[in-house]
């Protein structure tokens, strides 16, 4: 499991990289967005990786760390994907005015 | 009322007056400048209680909902956070009575953004714990997106992609080092950080060093050092005036993180020798930047990049001392930088435009009372012309600014640099190259900004420009701020030196917000 949510983590954060260095707007928001679902993973990951662990308190399972998953690094991801949300969608806007304002997709408003 | 619910006051009244402002409707814009300016007032007079509250007893902590501390979402009050907080709201406050003349109508929002901007950067200088640093990051970011794209037109809306673009990237790196730093000691909390930082076991010690660097990385992009900052001189030029005043602090927001952060996690102060280099080098880049400067808005820019690398390389050295003199320097070349970043506009408003103002508060205006004897025969004045006083009032001004830059005597600049160089002289090598590279960059900036002096004031006969009082004002406010600050050298320069030996030692906080020290 570790090798593939590493492998994901890479091929994402790679993509996203190589994408946010393109020259179009559209790519630069498709290369964040990459990014930031490679961070989200990668927060979860912080956790340590488990399988089979109650997410919260549950009636009957001793109440000792090995049984239950890390709740901070959930609750982080939480509110990484709700900030990264709302800055996607503010930076869509910033790319709409732009292409609007400058006739071209291209990230620096001219060819 | 008990001073410890006055920590979270510097949160929740930018919060309140934002919500406020949204409801007031456009037909009493007054109204809403009204509240924006209390706000920031209110703010300024908080930070000052509880500077003296801390001052005397000690950090304050807030633990939110009363929880213990490491589990707690705790803010803490110490001197550097109480005097960043002030600096902050004084900052926004002579933006925004900048802005009543004309900014603020430029577009929508622009007073309810402002409030969010003062209310993250409040929060990231309060909080002592790391994710919330992020959140806090975050509000700012986006309230200084609205204000940087306030206004709009092309320049604005392209610097601005560049500008949030970045941030987002930078913003990714910050999350990166956040889990990696959680994932190493689990917790996030500064305080117990700098506690179990000490006692990792030692195959985790390289993973440390990658969060600590990812972290530091998204600092140093925010506090514009080279190469991360190319991003900077566009994004505030194209800026209008008030917001590019009030992002002065922005980047100061960046030179504290690191400080707090670094200081805490690391206090052998193992790294500053990379801080050192590349605060340098963005010193020297950013004092040819202004050499290089046609325009007045990119020279501005420069000078605050270029002091943004005289704070972190200072910082990099690792002295308390040291440290004392920069934080001393911050305040100074903050409170300059907004005044510039003012004084540009009404500059080239005067040089490059007629603008007609209809309504117009005059501030200063020209009484050219003309002596009969001293003329001519064409009736021209032979000598000792009178300069109109918005003129000497602009000229004056701008000199003021150039001297602050420079680190001339006698202004606040000087003490600050002085108080930096003196420390740095017995530091070494390394002491040495800091005093040198210091030493040339001030006399660069010193040409760049006298070269703009005579450009802009040594030209040409024009009308003397027409300055409204709201525009006069914070500019005033501003430099009396720096007179004030050389005026009381002595006591602010104590204050700074306790603020950095508190950072520098830890105890104090760390024994604030856990109850042991470390």
């Amino acid at each position: 499991m570790e090798l593939v949510l590493s492998l994901a983590i890479g091929v994402l954060a790679g993509s996203g990289i190589w994408l946010l260095l393109r020259p179009r707007t559209f790519q630069v928001i498709i290369g964040l967005s990459l990014m930031s679902y490679a961070v989200n993973l990668f927060i979860f990951s912080s956790g340590r990786l488990a399988i089979d662990r109650e997410p919260i308190l549950a009636d009957g399972v001793p109440t000792t760390l090995e049984r239950y998953a890390d709740p901070v690094p959930q609750s982080l991801v939480l509110t990484a994907i709700v900030i990264g949300f709302a800055m996607t969608a503010l930076f869509l806007v910033v790319l709409l005015a732009a292409r609007g304002l400058a006739h071209t997709d291209h990230v620096d408003g001219a060819e | 009322m008990n001073a410890l619910h006055l920590v979270m006051a510097p949160i929740g009244v930018p919060m309140l007056f934002a919500a406020l402002m949204l409801l007031v409707p456009d037909s009493l814009r007054r109204v809403r400048l009204l509240l924006n300016v209390g706000s920031m007032t209110l703010v300024f007079g908080v930070a000052i209680t509880l500077l003296l509250h801390v001052h005397a007893t000690g950090p304050l902590v807030y633990r939110l909902g009363s929880w213990p501390a490491p589990f707690a979402i705790v803010l803490v009050v110490d001197r550097l956070a109480a005097l960043m907080v002030g600096l902050a709201a004084l900052v926004g406050l002579c933006a925004m009575i900048f802005s009543v003349s004309r900014w603020s109508r430029a577009g929508v929002h622009f007073n309810a953004l402002a409030q969010l901007q003062l209310m993250g950067l409040c929060g990231a200088f309060l909080t002592g714990d790391l994710f919330n640093l992020f959140v806090f990051f975050e509000i700012l970011l986006a309230a200084s997106y609205g204000l940087l794209l306030h206004g709009s037109g092309r320049s604005r809306v392209v610097a601005g992609l560049h500008y949030v673009a970045v941030n987002l990237g930078a913003s990714s790196l910050f999350l990166i080092g956040v889990a990696v730093l959680y994932g190493v000691t689990g917790t996030l909390n500064l305080a117990d950080l700098a506690t179990r930082v000490a006692v990792i076991s030692p195959d985790d010690t390289g993973l440390l060093w990658v969060g600590v660097g990812t972290l530091g990385t998204a600092f140093l992009l925010k506090a514009g050092m080279w190469p991360l900052n190319l991003w900077l001189s566009p994004a505030y030029t194209a800026a209008t005036a008030p917001s590019a005043a009030f992002f002065s602090v922005l980047t100061k927001v960046g030179v504290y993180a690191l400080l707090r952060t670094w200081t805490l996690v690391l206090p052998g102060g193992d790294g500053g020798g990379v801080l050192l280099l590349f605060g340098l080098v963005t010193a020297v880049l950013a004092a040819i930047g202004m050499l290089g400067s046609q325009r007045l808005g990119p020279l501005v820019s420069f000078s605050l990049i270029a002091s943004a690398g005289t704070l972190v390389a200072a910082i990099g050295l690792g002295d308390p001392r040291l440290t004392g003199g920069a934080l001393f320097y911050l305040f100074s070349s903050t409170l300059t930088a907004c005044a510039l970043f003012l004084l540009v506009d009404l500059i080239e408003r005067w040089r490059n435009l007629n603008v007609t103002m209809d309504d117009w508060a005059p501030f200063l205006t020209a009484s050219l009372t003309e002596d009969r004897f001293n003329l001519d025969d064409e009736q021209q004045v032979l000598f000792s012309r009178p300069v109109p006083r918005a003129t000497a009032f602009l000229g004056l001004s701008f000199m003021a600014c150039t001297v602050l830059v420079a680190g001339l005597p006698p202004l606040s600049g000087f003490l600050g640099k002085a108080a930096m160089l003196s420390q740095a002289l017995g530091a070494g090598e390394r002491g040495a190259l800091f005093v040198v590279v210091q030493l040339v960059t001030s006399l660069l900036a010193l040409v760049a900004m006298t070269r703009a002096g005579i450009r802009y004031f040594w030209a040409e006969d024009r009308d003397p420009p027409k300055l409204r009082f709201s525009e006069g004002l914070p500019v005033v406010m501003l430099l009396g701020a720096c007179a004030a600050l050389t005026w009381f050298g002595g006591p602010m320069l104590s204050l700074a030196q306790t603020a950095a030996e508190d950072l520098h030692g830890r105890q104090a906080y760390v024994r604030a917000v856990l109850g042991s020290a470390p």
